[in-house]
């Protein structure tokens, strides 16, 4: 049976809201709409105990304290919050911190901001897999250094990074660390202390919950981390984060949580067979199609290919029965390939051919199969009508005509 | 956004016309390899061409956008049954108008006029140095 297309296969850009967390969030856009700061009545109260509950929620999601939950309106938002907050209030330790190439634009953005407010910024570099080299993270550390900060898993090609290792050199050192864990959250078990991790940033939609609500984790104890508010305003959030609190969306951000932590082995597993037939599926039958990520350490759902001879732009079009991301995952309309690509090494020609594809909860097996037969299809056809395709297949390389 | 492309366009990139190649050592045929350095888009057009100066065929292939894809059918379209001289007249617009290409997409255009000048001139060049008498 033909799946109904187009197929959503595109779950690290965003995932539709789970139906046990829409029906969790619901009595809070209808009879329970009061605001969490009314103290003086049962709907602000009633609010307020959802709140509580859902930092509950996410706290256990990542093994930290409900305390240490702050709302925010996103991953974004919250690693905004996490390194201009924290840069700003342990500037006198020094002007020094340390990222990676392969960083969400969420995080290199803001990490360009401190640039020009005058920090140094040590951009680290990865393997051809992605991999960052936890001794790369020690290596780069000096007596300036006030924060380091890693994402845990690369939305684009799925590749871990070694949080653990990397949050013992932290502790070690005394230098804070960081992750935006906006694609590890809710498909990796997670722990806050296993990581090392001071400050986390997360976001409700990459994990069956609503859009317009993350959260950032602030570790109170050992050490108790401080931040200077980005928001300011009614004091909410325990002065970190102003602004009447998104509650459905919150509500939605604890459920999902919830959901994640329950079903978070079985679709580990599912997902994982799935995404491993559909890397089968196509390079046993298509040459020339390269994995770019980390062969194991890297998320199940997540397979990004990119195939020789063809044109991205082209490749997507003849894809469109697919909903999949292409070499550039934010910048889709621009011919800039990624910059995640290009850190691993990948030629321009290779970054602009290549294709992620994400799997999510709802993925069937009957689309993986769709999927399979739609790429293989689509790459013949280009390859067909491509001259470098032709000249290669007669043993000349391609790039003698550059 | 959804790229807003033309049916004429959709048609031309899901079932492209003309493409293959043609034996590049016949005297007849001339081949244009045309490139556009900012994208890395290739067009390979070929032309054979007969005794009395018409273009009996025309192909093509493309490594690039939907828009290079398009761009080429329609173009070899174009050139079979045009005599050399009319088809040396060639130029992108056609493309243009043909497939209402967005200002973004001209690249293709002039992607396809490139391939068929140096294709035209390609098949001159062969025929001199093999003294083949003018048609």
């Amino acid at each position: 049976m033909t799946p109904e297309l187009p197929i959503y296969m595109d779950y690290n850009a965003t995932t539709p809201v789970d139906e046990r967390v829409l029906e969790a969030m619901l009595p809070f856009l209808r009879e329970d709409f009061g605001n969490p700061t009314s103290h003086g009545h049962a709907f602000g109260w009633k609010a307020q105990a959802a709140v509580e509950v859902a930092r509950q929620q996410v706290a256990d999601l990542i093994g930290a304290t409900p305390q240490e939950i702050i709302w925010t309106s996103g991953a974004t938002e919250s690693n905004n919050l996490a390194i201009k907050g924290a840069c700003e209030m342990y500037r006198d330790r020094g002007r020094h911190m340390i990222t990676c190439r392969t960083e969400h634009r969420a995080v290199l953005e803001v990490c360009a901001v401190m640039e020009q407010a005058g920090w140094q910024v040590t951009y680290l570099p990865v393997d051809e897999t992605g991999w960052l080299d936890a001794g790369q993270v020690e290596a780069a550390i000096t007596d300036q250094t006030v924060l380091i900060s890693i994402m845990a898993a690369n939305n684009e090609t799925g590749t871990l990074s070694p949080m653990a290792e990397i949050g013992q050199i932290a502790k070690k050192r005394g230098v804070l660390l960081h992750t935006d864990a906006t694609q590890a959250a809710g498909k990796i078990p997670m722990n806050v202390e296993a990581m090392g991790a001071d400050l986390l940033s997360l976001s409700a939609h990459k994990l069956y919950g609503p859009k317009g609500c993350g959260c950032l984790y602030v570790r109170r104890r050992s050490p108790r981390v401080r931040l200077a508010a980005q928001i300011h305003g009614g004091g909410h959030e325990r002065g970190l984060r102003s602004g009447t609190l998104n509650v459905p969306g919150i509500v939605g951000l604890g459920a999902a949580a919830e959901v994640a932590r329950g079903d978070m082995a079985a679709d580990a597993e599912r997902l994982g067979a799935l995404r491993d037939r559909l890397d089968a599926g196509i390079r046993s039958q298509l040459p020339d199609v390269h994995p770019n990520g980390h062969p194991t350490k890297r998320l199940c759902n997540t397979l990004n290919l990119s195939f020789a001879y063809v044109e991205g732009e082209a490749l997507k079009m003849k894809l469109s029965s697919l909903a999949v991301s292409s070499g550039s995952a934010c910048r889709s309309e621009s011919r800039e390939p990624s910059h995640v690509l290009k850190a691993m090494g990948v030629s321009d020609a290779l970054a602009n051919a290549a294709i992620r594809f994400s799997l999510g909860r709802p993925t069937t097996r009957e689309e993986i199969d769709f999927a399979i037969e739609a790429t293989i299809r689509a790459v013949r056809e280009l390859r067909a009508i491509s001259p470098l395709y032709e000249l290669a297949r007669e043993g000349i390389d391609p790039k003698r005509l550059e | 956004m959804e790229p807003n492309h033309s049916p004429e366009f959709m048609e031309h990139f899901a079932r492209p016309r003309n493409v293959g190649s043609l034996d590049r050592r016949s005297r007849r045929v001339g081949t244009g390899t045309a490139t556009v350095s900012e994208c890395g888009d290739v067009m390979r057009l070929q032309i054979e061409v007969d005794p009395q100066g018409r273009i009996s065929r025309a192909m093509f292939k493309t490594f690039g956008c939907s828009a290079a894809i398009a761009a080429g059918s329609v173009t070899t379209e174009w050139l079979r049954g045009r005599n050399v001289d009319e088809a040396e007249s060639f130029t992108g617009d056609y493309v243009t108008e043909r497939l209402s290409l967005p200002p973004d997409k001209q690249h293709s255009s002039h992607l396809a006029q490139d391939a068929v000048l140096q294709a035209i001139a390609d098949w001159k060049h062969t025929r001199c140095r093999r003294g083949q008498p003018a048609s």
